[in-house]
């Protein structure tokens, strides 16, 4: 067990010799390194920040434009809803007074056919009657000379 | 292992001979040269200047590498500490702290290499060498060495005095050197207490890392010189208590560095 002055002296200048190569050639890339490293990920970790903030705007907006598509739809929906009621009531108006008129043309006509029926009938049996009271007075009526008669009787019927 | 014709207690003293040039058999020798101790502690010095270099050349801000991130996690660890304890500029302080740090964790180390077998290596060179191999000495754990571990505390011991003109000026160290803890009218008892209390500081810490490592030494010198049987669970046991006290030790040294130089800096 021995302490050597001078194996502490070299010793001693050894040291300061690598305390200096460390402070010089060591130490600064490291530590630079080191800082540059921290300023990437503060930076990167401020890009996803934003990031997600820009994906929450952008999920934002979306959810307003799905949600003003919907309102469109459902305004275009109840739209054409009205359209398509409006139409059918239009076509059964169309519809019913198309009926109405058919059967108010029908109907005249059935009154037409029923009056002319009825003249003809008037007319056979005025001839009738007139057949009858010619051959009731044996005698030929003149048909010309007694028209106005008959046909007040005709009239009558 | 001790040979046949040496008794342990010749095994023991031949372990913790230095292989010296020149020089005598003082205590303190103000002659001899501790070449192993120089030899080993610069070859480790190189060692960790050369990885750390190698990381701080290939140092990118972009993805670390395996060694980039050990070596960047020694760095962000010393300087937190210094960054705890010293409250000023850290340019040199900090790349000194690291210094000293991973230097003496590397002496320590060495501890932890079986005891024998350097000593084996270099008594067979020794021999070719054309000298006696009986007195191929060598102590390969620089820590274990006073000459180390007072170099490195009388360095911090300079660097105290060198902090306390920085940050007090002269006039503001020699003031609290002769007036501080008592007071001006207690001036004998001031100087009497800081001188002790400055002596105290590389001593303490040169003793305690010598202490803590030449005891480690020679433990393991001890297991040595049981039957090969008996050695393995001593042996482990020893070890596995040593790897904390290397780190402990290394920690220890760099902690109180720091805490001595911030105690010069700072004003009180």
């Amino acid at each position: 067990m021995q302490a050597s002055i001078p194996s502490i002296v070299g010793q001693m200048i050894v040291f300061f010799i690598f305390v200096l190569f460390t402070m010089k050639y060591v130490w600064p890339p490291i530590t630079k390194a080191l800082e540059e490293r921290r300023v990437r990920i503060a930076e990167g970790l401020a890009a996803a920040e934003r990031g997600a903030a820009s994906l929450k705007e952008a999920s934002a907006k979306s959810d307003e434009a799905l949600k003003a598509a919907r309102v469109q739809a459902q305004e275009i929906l109840a739209a054409a809803n009205k359209q398509a009621t409006q139409m059918i009531e239009q076509a059964k108006a169309t519809a019913t007074a198309e009926g109405e008129k058919i059967v108010e043309h029908a109907n005249g006509e059935v009154a037409r056919q029923v009056a002319h029926a009825k003249e003809e009938l008037r007319k056979q049996v005025a001839d009738l009657a007139v057949l009858g009271a010619a051959r009731i007075l044996k005698r030929e009526v003149n048909a010309s000379a007694h028209a106005d008669i008959l046909q007040d009787l005709a009239g009558r019927i | 292992m001790a040979s046949a014709e040496q008794t342990p207690a010749e095994y023991v003293t031949h372990h913790l001979q230095h292989l010296t040039y020149a020089g005598d058999k003082q205590f303190i020798s103000l002659t001899a040269w501790h070449l192993d101790t120089l030899f080993f502690a610069t070859i480790l010095g190189l060692v960790f200047l050369t990885i750390f270099r190698i990381a701080a050349v290939k140092a990118t801000s972009g993805v670390p590498g395996k060694l980039q991130n050990f070596v960047e996690s020694i760095i962000e660890f010393v300087d937190n500490s210094v960054k705890d304890g010293f409250h000023g500029p850290r340019g040199f302080i900090a790349p000194l702290a690291l210094t000293i740090f991973v230097w003496v964790f590397l002496w320590n180390c060495m501890d932890l290499l079986p005891v024998d077998l350097v000593p084996m290596i270099w008594a067979q060179v020794y021999g070719a060498m054309g000298h006696d191999p009986h007195h191929a000495y060598i102590r390969v754990v620089p820590s274990a060495d006073m000459s180390a571990t007072f170099a490195l505390s009388l360095s911090v011991f300079i660097l105290i005095f060198v902090y306390s003109f920085k940050g007090k000026g002269a006039g503001g160290f020699a003031k609290e050197f002769l007036t501080h803890p008592f007071g001006a009218k207690m001036l004998p008892a001031n100087v009497l207490l800081n001188t002790v209390e400055y002596l105290a500081r590389p001593l303490s810490l040169a003793l305690r890392l010598f202490g803590n490592l030449y005891a480690g030494e020679l433990i393991f010198i001890l297991i040595a010189l049981l039957p090969w049987w008996a050695q393995v669970i001593p042996g482990m046991g020893w070890m596995i208590f040593h790897i904390l006290v290397v780190t402990l030790q290394a920690f220890i040294f760099m902690t109180l560095t720091i805490v001595y130089l911030s105690m010069a800096y700072e004003h009180h």
